[in-house]
């Protein structure tokens, strides 16, 4: 049986209030002790032969991520990225979860898609990857799919993402059916008709520019129509990609209330604003849009108040077809596994936020949010972990990314933080220089 | 003196200098063409390619006549936007185009930035015709020439701008180019065509165009586009033209001097009423004429003179 020790790392684990210097101790993929570092008691380690041992000093060491929001693009669009990719640059974001969504083509909207899926993952994917199933077949809008299948091949929640669900009576059916099982519909918050063919946010910048723009009112409409549904049927709502101040509001306002509702915001969102957007570089055109200063502060306070609950990537790799055009012309979207933790650390260093809820917000809150069996080092669970260095620099390159995608909007930009290591199941999936 | 950058990709990255530059330039190319013989050999030798991604008969002649006045080969070419999608790239357009090796490509495209997307890949220098909303330099350095040669400068100058600023490119330009001048600037419209956060670039935004025109030295009509009604900003030509029309019937509550203009096509008995567009304060067709000019002196600030 395989052995791993990580020895006298920084153990950051917010779900079991863990936060000190410990080695941890790996046996058979699963977490099997962890004590007090034996250096720090001036001790050797308590390891004989057969174990491998990564010295794990002046570095952080905590859960790997869990990403609910990521595109995968497989099957169908396997030139923007591949299952085996995606799971690359997951691993080397020190991302040990994925949840990928159904937008594929064709979509995730049945059973056997799910499970060519989670086969092939399991094939071919250096990390774990639940499958989030399409809430109406084909991504059309009209008939709702088959839950209990989707549910049964692996799907661990439903969503359009990519689309809303224009009806409103289809969404409280999707809704309503989704209790029968627990899964947590996860909506894509977007008026279509207001935000209609708007390419980035409305605002100074896009009249200064003359980019057509995309109201607050085209997210915040649809915030609340769902939160309304959400408590008219008391099932689990889940907003992704919160992008604006008028959202958080919404939703801060509904948890009072005590509705079923949690959020998400994106990397992107909390880090930069609409000003980027000045030299018509698509990689800056996503959907939601970058929005303005106002929006990015509440975002932040929305994280540090509990209203938002969770930090995914919105992964969305595309080529230079669809990137190297005008900008109205460019497909949405922008590559995040490789570069959310380190964007993340920089708001901690800045100050935004502290370390713990960073960490928190990008493993137990996804996991528990999806009621998956992971975001914690407690002891039996697995061990899915990624060893970060606070202190290193380095600066994005997006010819270095394990993804197929090159089109993020940090390119270029110095980041404080690294991922060195990262292991799942106890095996080291991504390998970088301690 | 030449200016120093590659492109004239809009008002915005213009300094003052360069503006008046422009203009003097401008004002010494627009004896050319009323000569007999209507040619300089300035640039004699160079190549330049008009393509034009939508429809124009002012803008697009009015480059081709410069560029041929001072003898530079001009090419135009047209592409019909419907065949954009599925024809090549507009990469791979330009692409093709420096391949032959012109000097400057002269570009007009409904979607903003693409002059700019394609000034990043070509060595050729690039002048936006017009992008989608976001600018139409040329348009704003005549608009300027021609304020400036009846008053003798722009500094104070009162520009009210009416009509659609939301979809237009000439008032943004004008904008920019006006306040960096001294000028001041007012925009108005009702609130359908007003755009977000346009007063941040410098402008100040009503929508009561009879109050405004007293304080105008001069005033500048926008083009209506008639399909817009469909997309609701405007309920009726009829409502439009009641409210933001130019007529006799406003223009007595104008200053006697103000003077006209508007950047064409015009929407006679929309936006302007015949007796107005036609009348002796309107500077319409002397625009045309000093277009050809500045145009004429954009050419020789870009690419006269041997190449470093």
């Amino acid at each position: 049986m395989k052995r791993l020790l990580l020895k006298g790392g920084r153990v950051l684990d917010p779900a079991s209030s863990m936060d000190g210097v410990y080695d941890i101790f790996v046996m058979g993929g699963r977490v099997a002790s962890i004590k007090p570092s034996s250096e720090a008691r001036g001790e050797n380690p308590q390891v004989g032969e057969g174990w491998d041992i990564i010295d794990c000093a002046g570095k952080l060491v905590i859960h790997g991520l869990v990403d609910a929001h990521t595109h995968l693009r497989e099957p169908g669009e396997e030139y923007k990225e591949t299952i085996k990719t995606g799971t690359q640059a997951a691993s080397a974001g020190g991302v040990t979860t994925v949840m990928c969504m159904a937008n594929t083509k064709p979509a995730n909207d049945n059973e056997s898609m799910t499970r060519y899926i989670v086969k092939k993952a399991a094939e071919e994917g250096l990390v774990n990857v639940f499958p989030v199933g399409a809430i109406t077949c084909g991504l059309k809008g009209e008939a709702l799919t088959e839950f209990a299948s989707l549910k049964d091949a692996g799907c661990v929640a439903v969503s359009d993402d990519g689309r809303p669900v224009t009806s409103g009576t289809l969404m409280r059916r999707a809704l309503e059916y989704s209790r029968l099982f627990g899964l947590v519909v996860i909506s894509h918050a977007e008026d279509a008709v207001l935000a209609a063919d708007g390419v980035m946010n409305e605002g100074a910048v896009s009249t200064r520019l003359g980019l057509k723009g995309i109201p607050d009112a085209a997210e915040e409409a649809m915030v609340a129509r769902d939160i309304s549904l959400a408590e008219l049927t008391g099932a689990r709502l889940h907003i992704a990609h919160v992008s604006t101040a008028g959202a958080v509001a919404l939703i801060k306002a509904a948890k009072k209330r005590g509705a079923g509702v949690t959020a998400e915001v994106t990397p992107h969102h909390l880090a930069l604003t609409d000003e980027v957007v000045s030299g018509f570089d698509t990689d800056f055109k996503m959907n939601p849009p970058l929005r303005a200063k106002k929006d990015v502060e509440a975002l932040r306070e929305g994280l540090n108040d509990g209203t938002i609950d969770s930090i995914a990537t919105d992964h969305a790799p595309h080529s230079s077809i669809e990137k190297d055009v005008e900008f109205d012309h460019a497909s949405f979207g922008v590559v995040g596994l490789e570069t959310s933790l380190g964007v993340v650390l920089g708001l901690v260093s800045q100050g935004v936020l502290t370390l713990r809820k960073a960490v928190e917000a990008m493993t137990i809150n996804p996991a528990r949010i999806f009621g998956l069996d992971t975001g914690t080092l407690m002891v039996g669970s697995a061990a899915d972990m990624a060893i970060v260095d606070l202190e290193r620099k380095w600066i994005v390159d997006p010819a270095r990314f394990r993804s197929k995608g090159r089109n993020t909007p940090f390119k270029g930009m110095e980041l404080r933080g690294k991922v060195v290591k990262t292991i799942v199941n106890g095996n080291v999936v991504y390998d970088g220089e301690i | 003196m030449k200016l120093k950058k590659k492109d004239l990709l809009g008002i915005e990255g213009l300094e003052k200098e360069e503006i008046e530059l422009i203009l003097s330039t401008a004002a010494s190319f627009k004896e050319v063409s009323t000569r007999e013989i209507k040619k300089v050999p300035t640039l004699r030798g160079k190549t330049v390619i008009n393509l034009f991604y939508e429809p124009s008969t002012r803008t697009r002649t009015s480059f081709e006549i410069a560029a041929k006045r001072m003898s530079a080969d001009a090419i135009n070419i047209s592409v019909a936007s419907s065949s954009v999608k599925k024809g090549e790239t507009l990469r791979d357009t330009a692409l093709n185009l420096e391949a032959m090796n012109p000097d400057c490509v002269v570009i007009r495209h409904s979607s903003s930035g693409a002059p700019h997307m394609i000034a990043r890949h070509l060595k050729s220098s690039v002048i936006n015709a017009g992008d989608g909303a976001h600018e139409h330099p040329s348009q704003a350095l005549l608009d300027m020439f021609t304020v400036k040669e009846r008053l003798g400068g722009l500094s104070g100058v009162r520009l009210l701008i009416v009509g659609d600023i939301a979809h237009s490119r000439v008032a943004r330009s004008n904008i920019l180019g006006f306040t960096k001048m001294g000028a001041s600037v007012t925009v108005c419209g009702p609130p359908t065509m007003m755009p977000e956060g346009i007063s941040a670039m410098g402008c100040s935004v009503s929508h009561d165009m009879e109050a405004l025109l007293k304080d105008a030295d001069v005033i500048m009509m926008l083009r209506v586009q008639l399909e817009r009604q469909k997309e609701a900003l405007f309920p009726s030509v009829r409502e439009y033209s009641r409210l933001y029309g130019l007529d006799a019937g406003k223009l007595r509550k104008a200053r006697k001097d103000a003077l006209i203009l508007h950047p064409g096509p015009i929407n006679r008995g929309v936006e302007i009423s015949p007796e107005v567009a036609d009348g002796p304060w309107s500077l319409i067709l002397e625009q045309v004429t000093n277009g050809v000019a500045v145009r004429m002196a954009l050419f020789y600030l870009l690419i006269g003179g041997v190449k470093e």
